[in-house]
This record gives C-alpha cells, structure tokens and sequence, in this order.
C-alpha cells in the first residue's frame, strides 16, 4: 500500500473539568461533577442541540471533543468523508452498570430502553455521525490503555484506500465521573506527522501533565 | 500494489454444533438451535433463544484444559480458537482480534471488585490472548451487531497495511439477563421463533454462540479471499436503522468499488435478518435500490437467532462453506415474504455456483458493514 504522509491536523483533549483544543485551554471550571462540567461546555459553547441532553456520558464526552474539532471542518453543502475510530478501555461499563441496577432488584425491576440503548460504547460515534451528518466509517475499540501504535495504521490505512478522506480519532473514556478525552483529526495536509512517537508524545504531555 | 487477503481456518461453537461440520449437517436437515426457556433466573415469562448447553461446554473445554477459573464465554471463545491456533507459530506478526458486544456482563450480577474487572472487555481478550500465548496485545472490536464482520474488515485492512502477516479472530456472546431484559424493553423479542423476512414475523430471537477465523496473507490453504468491505454509518437515529437503508447502501457500495466488481456478479447474500420489522423492511429497500433483489438471500437467525457480536463471523464462516461446497441453504422460518420490496428468499437448500459471496449487517448507533469475498480456485 503507499505510504503517503499523514497530518495530525487538530488536537482536543478533555479532563479535570478542562478542554484544551490545540495546546490551548478554551474553557475551564472549578473541579465539578461531570454533568454539570458537560453542560457549562455545552453552554458555553453555544451548541444548541437539546439531543445532547439525552446522552449518556460517553456520549456526552465524545459529542463535546467531536464538536470542536469538526465545527470549521464540516461544509454543509457537501459530502463529508470524515471516518470516526474511537478507543476506549472501559467501553460503555458506567451505563451498563446503571442499567444492571434497574434489572437486579426485583422490588424495582425496571428495565428503560433509553438507558439500554447507551450500553453499547459504539452509539457515541451514531450521536457524533448524526450531529455532523458523516455517513462514513466509524468503529469502536477496546484497548487497556491509548493504542498509538494501531491507531496510527488504522486510520491511515482509512485514509490510503481512499474509505475516508479525514479520520477523527483517538480514546473516549468515562468511567464513575473520572473522564479523559484525547482526540484528534488527521488529513492529508498538515504541520505535525502523523507519527506513533507523535501520538505519544502528546498523550502524554496533553494527559498526565496534571 | 495492495495486498491480497484470505481466510484460512474457520471454526464455531453453536447449539448445532462444536465444530463446522456438524453445524452444515444440521442446517441441511433444518435442525435449529432455538427452543422455548423457561429459567426464571433469565426472564420472568417463557422465551425463546438458541442457547449452549453448560455441560457439554463443561465436557468440551476439560478435554483441552484443566483450568477451573475461566467463565463461560471465554470457555466457548478457547474453544472455538483452540483447533485453529493449535496449528499456528505466534509471533510479533500474528495478531488477536477479539469481537463482542457484551463480554463478561453478567459479572455485573454480583458486584464485588473481581467481577468488575472481569466485565472489563480488554480483561475478556487479555484472558483468552493469554490461554494461547498471543505475542501482541489484542483488539477488542465492540461496534455492535456488527462486531463480527467488522473484525474480518479490520483484520483484513491491517493485513494490507503491513502491521500483520495474520490475524486470529474470535467472535461471542452470551445470552443474559442484561440483554434478554433490553431486547425486551424494546419490545423487540419475538413471542415465537424469529421468523426474518416473513409477513408474520414480530421481532428477534436472541443466541449464543462463539466463531474463529484466521485472516492471512498467505494463500496456502485458502478457504475464500476477501475482495473489499466498507462500515458505514446511516447517521440517522441510534436505536433504528435508516429507512432507506443509506448507511448499508454506501458500506455495499464501498465494498463493490474496492473489489472492482459489478452487483451484477454477486451470487448470494449472507444477510443480518434479525427479524425486526424496521430491520428486514431495510434491508430489502438497500438490496433493491443496488439491483440484488433476485440475488439468493438468507438470514441465518432461524438456525442460532440473533447471536450479536458473533453473528457477523459466525454467519460468515457458514457462508464460506455455502461458497465451498456450492450449496445455498435454506433462511429457516421464513414463509410468506413480509417485506415490501421483492427480495430472493432461499426457501429451500439448493445447488448452485457460487464465486462472489456478500456478507451484511446492521446494528445499533447506525452501524452497518458489508464485506465481499470471491472464491478461491
């Protein structure tokens, strides 16, 4: 296959009640409960997407990293080829716990399908996909930790088949109100190689520097 | 110049059957694996599923290993990898793929810290990786309804981009209380064995079951060659598929292009058929707008209902065997066509040529993936 160069072309990453979008950080609280963190942002941001409020938190997280990382790429006029390969180590365990609790006690037996259809860590990357209208490759991953090593082939495997002009990336994980988001676009273009050291590098200095 | 890429091996473990053989020999004599359940500990009222029999999982898994402290599931995965990775060399080139939706869930029922970490996926994959003595880490593929598939597009495409010469893949499921009590809050469960593409049929009939593969470079022993695949989203809704079937059109689309072939050519459809009204009705509408509808179709739920992140490799694996032996075999439970588009349902099992083989299916979140597989000669 042809080894054409890949871009990391944008960076937002997501934890401590702080997004930092390129290095820099854009909105920041007070350590805080998650929901109220996810709706400050949400505000903040000028979404205007009462579906956002449906979500679980997985999707809540990644629907908030997806959101400013597309907002100046998608053209609504045509056809966005953007591929979503998301990762995560902990898949979609806080809604399934949640959900295991509405079906254990048989004094409060009650199962909700609007709880159940959150059990499945890849309906985050449906919310993202319907919110910018991607009809293109998505998938979900379970890793320990970040994969840099895969996530780099996959999505430039994506990239050089031609299946996806762009690929939005990277670990999506909530767990118990502990979060981290660590995500990324990758084109064709673009200043900083789209390299399994870089990758590191910045998870690192992006994740742990707290 | 891209790859070429073949499946090798195949194996499952199913309620007809522990090896592939024995499953062809009950879907030619139209025996199913679905029964009617009465275990209050699952659900309240009766139900039907297609489920593993514990003790000859028990009987199974102790003629190849004496170690007690594996659950259920990942007995039903060793075994299914066990005959196929048996043979194999494990080294750096090799990799592990493992697809499920749910894993280990029902350590969940008791909440104590070992359980947890056990409902963790990667502990799932890390267990059974570690049965074998896999040199890489694996790959938990968890998309849904699609997972099966979707691991055979992904081994392939990282088989093209030189990060394996080969790929083991294992796919499974368990039936629980956790998706019994869902698919039923949906009211999405079929009071009767599920019946896809029928007038009369009301829902899905849920299944166990777990398959393997190995994805290779190496065309030696070659069962069938992958010639293309695309997992594309409907962006549409997250608990029902697209009307028009967008998201499966342009997965089928993507997998044509790449394989450089006509709808045309293709000689039989393995569909997803989870006997869902809104599912079916789809699925019929997206074979129709791509001129298949007199292509040979089946859903293969009748035999093992819907066995979700397996069902995708598990329906293919007897898919390849329909290409090998050049047999369509029978959509069990269908009778009277229940869509509103015509599609070719296979109403009873039959000969025929086949040399392009399509394999399809769509879940939750809007997911969808098509893989296309061409004969080996």
């Amino acid at each position: 296959m042809s080894e054409n160069k890949t871009f990391i072309q944008s960076i937002c990453t997501i934890q401590n009640s702080e997004i930092i979008l390129d290095g820099e950080t854009i909105f920041k609280m007070e350590p805080t409960s998650f929901s109220d963190f996810s709706k400050k942002a949400y505000q903040d941001f000028e979404v205007n997407y009462p579906k956002f409020f449906k979500m679980d938190s997985l999707s809540k997280l990644a629907f908030l990293g997806a959101e400013l990382l597309l907002k100046n790429e998608i053209d609504d006029l045509k056809e966005n080829n953007i591929a979503l390969i998301f990762s995560n180590n902990s898949s979609s365990l806080d809604t399934d716990i949640k959900y295991q609790k509405s079906i254990s006690d048989a004094e409060n037996y009650f199962p909700s399908p609007a709880v159940f259809v959150y059990t499945l860590p890849n309906i985050c990357l449906g919310e993202i996909s319907i919110r910018h209208q991607l009809k293109s490759e998505n998938s979900f991953f379970i890793f320990e930790d970040f994969n840099p090593a895969f996530m780099m082939k996959y999505a430039s495997v994506l990239i050089d088949s031609k299946k996806a002009d762009k690929v939005l990336c990277g670990w999506v994980e909530y767990l118990d109100e502990k979060y981290k988001v660590f995500l990324y676009l990758v084109g064709r273009e673009g200043i900083i190689e789209h390299k399994i050291e870089t990758l590191i590098t910045e998870f690192n200095k992006q994740l742990w520097k707290h | 110049m891209v790859r070429e890429v073949y499946i090798t091996e195949t194996n499952c473990i199913t309620p007809i059957g522990f090896d592939v053989a024995a499953n062809i020999k009950n879907i030619l004599g139209s025996v199913s694996g679905i029964q009617l359940h009465n275990n209050l500990e699952l659900m309240k009222t009766p139900y039907y599923a297609s489920m593993l029999n514990n003790d000859e999982i028990k009987v199974a898994f102790a003629k190849i290993s004496s170690i007690k402290n594996y659950t259920r599931l990942e007995k039903m995965m060793i075994l299914a990898l066990n005959p196929i990775v048996k043979k194999a060399k494990l080294d750096k080139r090799t990799g592990f793929i493992l697809s499920t939706t749910k894993g280990n869930i029902t350590a969940l029922e008791n909440p104590t810290s070992a359980n947890f970490q056990k409902a963790h996926l990667s502990q799932l994959a890390k267990n059974v990786a570690d049965f074998f003595g896999f040199k890489t880490e694996p790959i938990v593929v968890s998309n849904a309804c699609v997972s099966g598939i979707l691991a055979v597009s992904v081994a392939k495409r990282l088989i093209q981009s030189e990060m394996f010469e080969n790929v083991f893949i294992v796919a499974g499921d368990e039936v629980s209380e956790f998706v019994l009590s869902g698919f039923n809050s949906f009211q999405a469960m079929s009071d009767c064995p599920c019946k896809p593409y029928s007038k009369n049929r009301n829902g899905v009939t849920l299944g166990e079951a777990t398959a393997a593969v190995l994805v290779s470079s190496d065309k030696e022993n070659a069962k069938i060659k992958i010639i293309g695949d695309g997992s594309i989203n409907d962006a549409n809704h997250i608990s029902g598929p697209s009307r028009t079937g967008e998201g499966l059109f342009r997965s089928i689309e993507s997998a044509l292009t790449e394989a450089n072939i006509n709808s045309n050519q293709i000689d039989y459809i393995s569909a997803h058929g989870t006997a869902t009204p809104f599912n079916d009705e789809m699925e019929a509408i997206t074979f129709n707008r791509l001129g298949l509808e007199n292509v040979p179709v089946n859903s293969l739920k009748g035999f093992y209902g819907h066995t979700l992140g397996a069902s995708g490799l598990l329906e293919t694996v007897i898919g390849i065997q329909s290409v090998i032996e050049n047999k369509l075999f029978v959509s069990l439970g269908f009778d009277e066509i229940g869509v509103s588009e015509p599609i070719t349902i296979i109403e009873n099992n039959s000969d025929k040529e086949i040399n392009y083989f399509l394999k399809t299916a769509s879940g939750f979140g809007g997911c969808n993936t098509a893989v296309l597989f061409e004969k080996v000669n």
